[in-house]
C-alpha cells in the first residue's frame, strides 16, 4: 500500500528520522496560515498525489512570500497533475503539503527495499540525490552503495557509517547521517514496509542531515498488525475498479484492450491476457476469480468487466481443478442471466467434468460460446471482438 | 522416478482441522499418499478426516509417534512463518508451504531459519509438489497428471495444470511437478530444482513456468546454460502485463522496468531453453524437444 509523502514523513518522524518543519492542507487560506508559523523566508509547496516525478509536472514550487505561497497553493490545489509515473491522464491534486525552505549543500540518495535475489532487505545510499535510482543503476551502477541486512540483527552502526563513509560525509554530519539511516531502517522493519525511499537525502550548509522527500511502500499482507498505516490508504488513489474488486477478494487490473477476461488463477490469468495478444487482440483487464469460481464471484466479476465501455467480448478461461466444470458452468449461466449479457463471451473450461460443463453452456440458449483448449478460446474471441 | 517426494513420503498436515486443511488432507489420502498426522496447537489427541488422521499439539510430537518427513502447510498468513519454522525445527526434510499472503519479513525471517535448519523449503503461495501415480502433496487435481518423464517446476498454480494437462493431452506423462510459488520471497527457486530435476535418472526434460517479476529466471536460465543436459522447455507469464501493477501474485511485478517478460524470454532463449511465445505451446514444444 503506497502513502503519501507527508504520511511516510509522519512515520518515520515518529521513529525519529528528522524531517523539515510543514503542515498539510486541502485549502488555500489555510496553506498560508501553515506557511506563517514556520521559520525562515522561503517555503515549498507540493502536491500530495502517489506519483513521482511532481517536481518536473510543475507540483512543486519554491515560496518566497506569503502572496507566492498562495498562489502556488491556488495553481496546484485541483490541478490534474501529469508525471512519468502518473500516465497521461494525471492525478487531481487533493493536498498540499507547505514545508519550511532549506540551505541545500547535498542532496543524496537513501532506500531500503527487501531483495529477492538475497531475500534480505538491502540499504541503498548514493551521491545521485534527486535522480531515479533506476536511472542511477542502468547508467552508473558502481555509484549506488549497498548494504545487505540479516533480519535478525538489524542494520549495524557499522554499516550506515560505512555507507556515511563512502557518501563522502565528513565530521559531525557522519554520525547525524549514521542516526537517521538506523532511525529509517527501525521503521522499515518495525511498520513492515515494502520500499522506503529519501531522495533527496538533504545535506545542509549547517551540516544537519534530513529528509526532504519520503517515500513508503507498505506491504499488504502484514496491514491486519498495522491498523494505524492501514488507515493511511487513500482510496481516491485508487482504481475505482480495483477497490470494488477488492471487496469480492478478486484480482483485478484495468488495462487498455477490449476482450475482458476472467481467470482462475493469477498466473494463468496472465498467460490469458497473453495468449489473447497473441491471437491479434488485446485484453481489457486482468481478473483473478481465485480458486472457487462461485456464481457470486463470477457474478461480481462479471459486473466489473462490463463495467468498461471498451469491452466488446469477453473470455472466461477457468481450469477446473478441484471444482467442478459443471458447477462452474451453472455459476456462469446464472451470473449471465441474471446481468442480461449484451456482449458476447466466450467460455473455455477444463478440467474434471469440462465436457458436462460446456453442454450446458450451449444448452442454455444465452449465446455463451464455448471453446476447447487455450488456443481456440483465444482465437474465438479475437475473431469475435474483430466482427463486432 | 522421481524428485522430492514418492510414494514412502509420511506426511504431516499443519493446520488440518481448518476447512482447507481438511478438505486437502482428504484428497490427498484419496490419491494415495501417506498423511499420516496433523497438527493444530490445542487439539492434540483428536483425530481430522472422518478419524483417518491423528492430531498433535506439536510437529514435534508428530513426528516423533508417526515417522512423519514432510509437512504440508494450510496455516493461516499470521501464523504461516512460525509453522514453516515449527516444521524445520522439528525434523522434517521437507516443508511445503500452501499459505498465499504471509507479510514478507516474516518469510524472510522464516527463510534463514529454515536455511540454517539444512531444511528444503517448497513455497509458499503455491500449489505443491505431485509424483503421479506415487503422492499428491498439495491442491493440485491429482486426476489431470500421468506418471511418466517430464519435469514441471512453476511459479504458478492454474498455469501449471495448463501445462501438465497439455502433456497427459499428447500422451507424455510427468517425473515431478513442482509450484515453487508466486511470493517474492520463496523457500526453493528454479535453479534448486532444475538441479534435481537434471540429477534425476528418470527425469527426461522440464518445463519451466516463470512469470514477470524478479530475476529467478535469468539466474535459471544462466545455470541452464553452463549444466543442463536435459531440454528445457520455458514460458514466462505477463507478456502484456504493465508497468508497476502488481498482477495477483504478490511477486509478480514490473518494477522499475526490470523483471519484464521479454527480458526473461532473450536471457533464457539465449541461453539454449526452448522459449515458447504462446502458453498454448508449451505441452507440444516438449514433445518437439524430446523428439517424440
Amino acid at each position: 500500500m503506497k502513502v503519501h509523502e507527508f504520511q511516510a514523513k509522519q512515520v518515520l518522524a515518529r521513529f525519529g528520522v528528522p524531517v523539515p518543519k510543514s503542515g498539510v492542507t486541502d485549502s488555500v487560506d489555510e496553506a498560508v496560515e501553515i506557511a506563517k508559523g514556520l521559520d525562515g523566508s522561503v517555503s515549498v509547496v507540493k502536491a500530495q498525489i502517489h506519483a513521482g516525478g511532481r517536481g518536473k509536472g510543475g507540483g512543486v514550487k519554491l515560496a518566497r512570500s506569503l502572496d507566492e505561497v498562495r498562489q502556488h497553493a491556488q495553481a496546484i490545489l485541483g490541478m490534474t497533475l501529469v508525471t512519468h509515473q502518473t500516465g497521461p491522464e494525471g492525478k487531481l491534486v487533493n493536498r498540499i503539503l507547505i514545508e519550511e525552505g532549506q540551505n541545500i549543500d547535498q542532496e543524496l540518495y537513501f532506500g531500503i527495499v527487501v531483495d529477492r535475489a538475497t531475500s534480505s532487505p538491502i540499504v541503498m545510499a548514493s551521491r545521485e540525490g534527486g535522480m531515479e535510482i533506476e536511472e542511477v543503476a542502468a547508467e552508473n551502477p558502481d555509484a549506488i552503495l549497498k548494504e545487505q541486512v540479516d533480519l535478525a540483527v538489524g542494520l549495524t552502526a557499522f554499516q550506515a557509517r560505512r555507507l556515511a563513509f563512502g557518501l563522502g560525509l565528513e565530521g559531525k554530519t557522519v554520525n547525524r547521517a549514521v542516526k537517521l539511516m538506523l532511525a529509517c531502517y527501525r521503521a522499515f522493519e518495525e511498520t513492515d514496509a515494502a520500499m522506503l525511499e529519501i531522495n533527496p537525502l538533504m545535506v545542509s550548509k549547517e551540516g544537519d542531515v534530513l529528509a526532504l522527500d519520503a517515500k513508503m511502500d507498505f506491504d499488504d499482507n502484514a496491514l491486519f498488525r498495522h491498523r494505524d498505516i492501514a488507515e493511511m490508504r487513500d482510496l481516491t488513489e485508487e482504481d475505482e475498479k480495483e477497490i470494488e474488486a477488492s471487496k469480492f477478494d478478486l484480482n483485478y487490473i484495468t488495462l487498455s484492450g477490449t476482450v475482458g477476461c476472467m481467470v482462475n488463477g493469477a498466473g494463468l490469468a496472465m498467460a490469458t491476457m497473453d495468449i489473447i495478444k497473441h491471437a491479434g487482440a488485446e485484453p481489457a483487464n486482468f481478473l483473478d476469480v481465485g480458486g472457487g469460481a462461485t456464481q457470486e464471484r463470477v457474478e461480481a466479476a462479471f459486473k466489473l468487466i462490463l463495467s468498461d465501455e471498451n469491452v466488446k467480448a469477453v473470455l472466461i478461461n477457468i481450469f477446473g481443478g478441484i471444482v467442478r466444470c459443471d458447477m462452474i458452468a451453472r455459476g456462469v449461466i446464472e451470473a449471465a442471466k441474471n446481468l442480461h449479457l449484451q456482449v458476447p463471451v466466450v467460455v473455455r473450461l477444463e478440467g474434471t467434468n469440462a465436457d458436462e460443463g460446456l453442454n450446458l453452456l450451449e444448452e442454455s440458449g444465452l449465446g455463451l460460446i464455448p471453446a476447447k483448449g487455450l488456443a481456440a478460446a483465444a482465437k474465438k474471441v479475437a475473431e469475435v471482438v474483430k466482427g463486432a | 522416478m522421481s524428485i522430492l517426494v514418492n510414494k514412502d513420503s509420511k506426511i504431516v498436515v499443519q493446520g488440518i482441522t481448518g476447512s482447507q486443511g481438511t478438505f486437502h488432507a482428504q484428497q490427498c489420502l484419496a490419491y494415495g499418499t501417506q498423511v499420516v498426522a496433523g497438527v493444530t496447537p490445542g487439539k492434540g489427541g483428536q483425530t481430522a478426516v472422518d478419524g483417518q488422521v491423528p492430531v498433535f499439539n506439536t510437529v514435534s510430537q508428530a513426528v516423533a509417534k508417526t515417522g512423519a518427513n514432510v509437512s504440508l502447510i494450510f496455516v493461516p498468513p499470521p501464523f504461516a512463518a512460525d509453522a514453516i519454522m515449527e516444521a524445520a525445527g522439528s525434523g522434517v526434510e521437507l516443508v511445503i508451504c500452501i499459505t498465499e499472503g504471509i507479510p514478507t519479513l516474516d518469510m524472510v525471517r522464516a527463510y534463514n531459519y529454515v536455511n540454517a535448519k539444512g531444511v528444503r523449503l517448497i513455497g509458499p503461495n503455491c500449489p505443491g509438489v505431485i509424483t503421479p501415480g506415487e503422492c499428491k502433496i498439495g491442491i493440485m487435481p491429482g486426476h489431470i497428471h500421468k506418471p511418466g518423464r517430464v519435469g514441471v517446476v512453476s511459479r504458478s498454480g492454474t498455469l501449471t495444470y495448463e501445462a501438465v494437462g497439455q502433456l497427459t493431452a499428447l500422451g507424455i506423462g510427468q517425473s515431478t511437478c513442482v509450484g515453487i510459488g508466486g511470493d517474492p520471497v520463496i523457500g526453493s527457486q528454479f535453479v534448486d530444482i532444475l538441479k534435481l530435476f537434471n540429477d534425476d535418472p528418470d527425469t527426461d526434460g522440464v518445463i519451466m513456468i516463470g512469470e514477470i517479476g524478479g530475476t529467478a529466471e535469468d539466474t535459471a536460465a544462466l545455470w541452464v546454460k553452463e549444466n543442463m543436459e536435459k531440454p528445457v522447455v520455458g514460458f514466462i507469464a505477463g507478456q502484456t502485463a504493465p508497468e508497476g501493477k502488481r498482477m495477483g501474485h504478490a511477486g509478480a511485478i514490473i518494477a522499475g522496468g526490470q523483471g519484464t517478460a521479454a527480458e526473461k524470454m532473450k536471457i533464457m532463449d539465449e541461453c539454449g531453453i526452448h522459449v515458447v511465445a504462446s502458453p498454448a505451446d508449451m505441452g507440444a514444444k516438449m514433445k518437439e524437444a524430446l523428439g517424440l
